[in-house]
């Protein structure tokens, strides 16, 4: 039984391998797959005028290019991409369009003469960056390297501060590489204190005595309005707070 | 005659076939960043959006790190030639942790600057206009 | 497989490798949507028993078994109904990307040895960080509902997942740090023997950090007590309130297949991976080399057990679910920052002290002493080429005392005798 589907099969493979498709390269096809949507949501983003579904589509776009990041064997970043940035940051970020998504201020317009000048600020931009981009190394014709060690203990051994990585050809003698220790002790410093910070921009102002009547009763707008309102109900600002 | 290519005109034959035979090359990276770098500097003067500010942001980081890991990708470099090995790599994982705290941070501001005014519109922060 | 289909049947390279990766994706997906029927039956059944009543016992015979999928069915052939005013695009493909974060995750989970759909050298960082991608769907849900419900639901998912991530990130860490590689497969690896070398009994350290993992991954996958995001008596439906239909069936898939993915990498870290409590194959002498057909059946044994421990998680879910009343929110937040992190953090430090006093284990002989299995990636296809020893780093220069992880004996007995993975050819 199987024989027979096994001779069966050999002439079709024959007629397959005939077809021009068969000089494909996987990786080129993963790469344009991703290249594409990277740059389509990319542009998404700048064209839409909605917040939220700018935020999605640059949602698309860091996950296309963590895609990429894998395709060009940095397995390490791709996944560090995914969680901090897709994961973390653009949480983050589209918590924030949903704090601050109130009708009026969805879609924000540009005006049509801005954008027709951005457009032509953009292309004026991307041709010069196009123009080095192909300065770099001629177009399509790389060197592929057949195989390239995983990279993930070398670059955790680097934030240790000990290189075990292969030096590339061109870089300084061994002595001279330096491990990334004191630059990850700065960044997590660093993030602390944008912690602190942060948390400490974005508390909750309340008041000392909270008393829901009048803040229902003096406004009727959304809660932050409300609750600015009540905080200083004296001054133009909380009356300027009513839009 | 591949299906794919039927419709086009004879040029175009050479320029698709390469794009799906050929390895990737540093440059292909190079030009995904370039185009994630303009967008986001698009992006950044043209919304008025503060949020939208804040992505553009994103998106030029984005770029950037493009470049870095292209430059130290082994597959995409020949050997010999040179390239920033684990290096930018080490420099891309900066970047992204950089640009979370400075999302956190800008988004503080943003959201700040939403509970004293009640918008988002950049272009009303102008209380230090004289 | 895609030796085979090249070697033995003949066909083209491109071929070949697509056919295997449909078939291996195929796989997944039904692993996804038949665990999903499976187990959308075991909940009703267990939810009944433990409410003292019998559950579906009408369709498809004596047990009611056939009832998820007389379920499916129906939902198949509901209307796919649309809020008037919900965001017509964001609305439709929501769904899809929670279910595609689900099934993406699966990519690097190991099923058995050689039974994984790409062996990543980062699994275990991949498939925390995709699985956090699923909270994206359900956000988009609900925005783009255009109801009070949606968005509130959608609000306080996104506010879990994001503060559980880092204490799910703490305990995931410790099997890394334990087994020195965040390669699924390896970390799989390193736990075979007997049931004492399971990353669970490795030291009292682990066993707590086990159900810190246990408590956070139910409150990532907002299963009850953690499911603020879909409490009915509160939020109708939560997020997906204005679901119906297929796309309701979705946002249930993408949820039957993150229990089942956050308890298969709890088997992987923790239980032993694809190991049973008694290796029976190396008992029998069916180890690696006997030959492909025994090698196999291991591995199909190995694929057994893996799904037994994982099913057994989801089923433990199950009974937390239906035991437990639900959280408030800010009860929610406490259990994640009061408590779930310090105590992840405080066992993060414990266990590497641990490791750092006793390196081969507490019972040597028994459990495997660590740095035995070395990093896959030293052992590329490249080989050994001897004479280039430690690059950039003498072995002396690693701080073992300062860092005092695990990696350390194992880093530094690889450094010395470094395999140089040939760059070109």
């Amino acid at each position: 039984m199987i024989t027979s589907l096994l001779a069966s099969a050999v002439p079709m493979s024959g007629l397959l391998a005939a077809l021009p498709v068969a000089a494909v390269n996987w990786h080129s096809v993963l790469f344009l797959l991703f290249a594409a949507v990277a740059c389509a949501c990319a542009v998404a983003v700048v064209l839409a005028d909605n917040v939220v579904r700018m935020a999605f589509y640059l949602v698309l776009s860091l996950a296309a290019t963590a895609g990429l990041f894998f395709l060009a064997g940095a397995e390490f970043v791709g996944a560090m991409q995914l969680m901090i940035y897709v994961g973390g940051t653009l949480v983050l970020l589209v918590f924030g369009v949903m704090l601050t998504a109130q009708a009026p201020f969805v879609a924000i317009k540009t005006s049509t003469g801005d954008r027709v000048l951005a457009g032509m600020v953009g292309a004026a931009l991307l041709a010069v960056l196009l123009q080095a981009a192909f300065r770099v190394e001629p177009w399509r014709r790389p060197a592929m390297a057949a195989v390239a060690a995983p990279a993930a203990t070398p670059i955790g051994m680097a934030l240790l501060g000990v290189r075990v990585d292969e030096p590339v050809a061109g870089a300084p003698p061994a002595a001279v590489r330096s491990g990334y220790l004191l630059p990850f002790e700065i960044v997590s410093v660093h993030l602390l204190v944008v912690l602190v910070g942060a948390a400490y921009l974005a508390r909750a102002k309340r008041r000392r005595t909270p008393r829901a009547i009048d803040v229902a009763a003096s406004s009727v707008g959304p809660v932050v309005t409300a609750r600015e309102a009540a905080r200083s109900s004296a001054s133009a600002l909380a009356s300027g707070g009513q839009r | 005659m591949n299906l794919l290519t039927a419709g086009l005109p004879s040029t175009a034959i050479p320029l698709f076939a390469g794009l799906l035979d050929a390895p990737v090359g540093v440059a292909h990276y190079l030009v995904v960043g370039a185009i994630l770098f303009t967008s986001g500097v698009v992006c950044m003067a043209l919304k008025r959006n503060a949020l939208g500010v804040l992505m553009g942001i994103e998106l030029v980081l984005n770029g950037a790190n493009v470049n870095f890991v292209a430059f130290s990708s082994p597959y995409l470099r020949g050997e010999g030639s040179a390239s920033l090995g684990l290096d930018g790599q080490l420099i891309a994982l900066f970047v992204i942790l950089l640009a979370a705290a400075e999302a956190a941070v800008a988004l503080a501001i943003t959201l700040n600057f939403y509970n004293n005014h009640a918008t988002v519109d950049i272009d009303q922060a102008d209380d230090l206009k004289g | 497989m895609a030796d085979f289909l090249i070697n033995t049947v003949g066909l083209p390279e491109w071929l070949a490798w697509t056919i295997t990766a449909l078939v291996a994706a195929a796989l997944i997906l039904n692993v996804i949507a038949g665990g999903a029927l499976v187990f959308i039956w075991a909940e009703r059944k267990i939810a009944a028993r433990i409410q003292d009543r019998l559950g579906p016992t009408r369709t498809g015979g004596r047990f009611g078994w056939l009832q998820s999928l007389a379920d499916g069915i129906k939902l198949l052939a509901k209307e796919d109904l649309m809020p008037e005013g919900a965001d017509g695009m964001l609305f439709r493909l929501a769904p899809y990307i929670s279910f595609c974060a689900s099934f993406c995750a699966f990519i690097a989970l190991p099923f058995a040895f050689d039974f994984v759909g790409q062996r990543l050298n980062v699994g275990v960082f991949f498939v925390v960080a995709v699985l956090g991608l699923e909270v994206f769907g359900v956000i988009l849900a609900g925005y783009a509902s255009a109801s009070k419900w949606s968005l509130f639901g959608s609000m306080r998912e996104a506010a879990q997942v994001v503060s559980y991530e880092v204490p799910l990130g703490m305990c995931v860490v410790v099997p890394v740090m334990l087994a020195g590689s965040m390669d699924l497969v390896t970390i799989a690896e390193k736990q075979s023997g007997w049931l004492s070398s399971w990353y669970l009994f490795h030291d009292p350290f682990t066993f707590v950090i086990f159900w810190v993992y246990v408590t956070c991954a139910v409150a990532s996958v907002n299963r009850a007590p953690f499911d603020l995001a879909e409490a009915e008596s509160e939020l109708v439906a939560g997020f997906h309130t204005e679901y119906s239909g297929l796309r309701w069936s979705f946002f249930f898939m993408a949820e039957y297949g993150s229990m089942f993915l956050v308890s298969a990498l709890a088997a992987v870290l923790f239980l032993g991976g694809w190991n049973g409590p008694i290796p029976v194959a190396t008992l029998l002498g069916l180890s690696e080399g006997t030959g492909d057909t025994a090698n196999y059946f291991v591995r199909l044994i190995g694929c057994g057990n893996l799904l037994l421990k994982a099913t057994l998680g989801v089923l433990l879910m199950m009974w937390v679910r239906w035991t437990l009343p639900r959280l408030r929110i800010d009860q929610v937040m406490t259990t994640c920052l009061k408590y779930c992190t310090p105590i992840a953090a405080a066992m993060f430090a414990g266990a590497m002290l641990w490791q750092l006093a006793f390196p081969g284990g507490v019972v040597r002989g028994i459990s495997r002493p660590a740095g035995e299995i070395r990093e896959g990636w030293l052992e590329g296809p490249g080989g050994l080429s001897a004479g280039r020893g430690a690059v950039g780093a003498k072995p002396t220069a690693i701080p073992s005392a300062a860092t005092g992880t695990p990696v350390v004996p194992t880093l530094e007995s690889s450094i010395e005798s470094r395999d140089v993975v040939k760059v070109g050819s």
